[in-house]
């Protein structure tokens, strides 16, 4: 007797997360998703860098 | 006899020490490419990425893959002491290094273009990421 009610109200609450679980709606990114790597690097930072690197090319042209 | 040695001693001294000198403008500190690396550079079997590592262009053999790993362990060890100087990121500092080194490319050894693909350099200016200097 008591069992059935038991296995009757887990039925329901399954019933009600599956119902709960339809609701959930996911929003789509509003922001493009970009694959390219490196792209927070900015400019500024690539010219700055750009004496002292070709600089290490030079000194270093057993591996470049 | 003996003001005659002297003499022979101080003058061999001499060449010795001008031997020296010429010795260090002679040999410049600047090493050489492995001829491994070298000879596949020149068949375009590697070539440089736009991300300042070099890469493997085609089918991948294990000599090759062999060459390409020691150049990049050793390239990052020098961009990663070289950012560390200029207060960059790794990352920073490499992509740079990518922009000069497609740059320094030969007529004929390939490089990655923008999009992703291997090309030849030509006698013309590479394809580069438009932030590069």
């Amino acid at each position: 007797m008591n069992h059935a009610k038991l296995t009757g109200r887990m039925a329901g609450a399954t019933l009600a997360a599956t119902a709960l679980g339809g609701c959930i709606t996911v929003n789509a990114p509003e922001e493009p998703i970009v694959i390219e790597l490196n792209v927070n690097i900015r400019q500024e930072v690539i010219y700055r860098l750009a004496e002292d690197a070709g600089n290490t090319i030079e000194d270093n042209a057993d591996i470049f | 006899m003996g003001e005659t040695m002297n003499r022979l001693t101080k003058s061999m001294l001499a060449a010795a020490a001008v031997a020296t000198a010429l010795g260090g403008f002679v040999a410049p500190a600047y090493a050489q490419r492995d001829p491994a690396y070298a000879a596949a550079r020149a068949a375009g079997q590697v070539g440089e990425k736009m991300d300042g590592y070099l890469g493997v262009v085609g089918s991948e053999t294990p000599e090759l893959k062999r060459i390409v790993n020691d150049i990049n362990i050793k390239r990052r060890a020098v961009y990663s002491e070289r950012a560390q100087a200029n207060n960059a990121t790794l990352e920073e500092y490499a992509l740079t290094a990518g922009c000069q080194a497609i740059l320094a490319t030969k007529p004929g050894e390939k490089y990655q273009a923008p999009d992703g693909s291997w090309q030849t350099r030509g006698a013309g200016a590479p394809m580069r990421d438009p932030r590069c200097p």
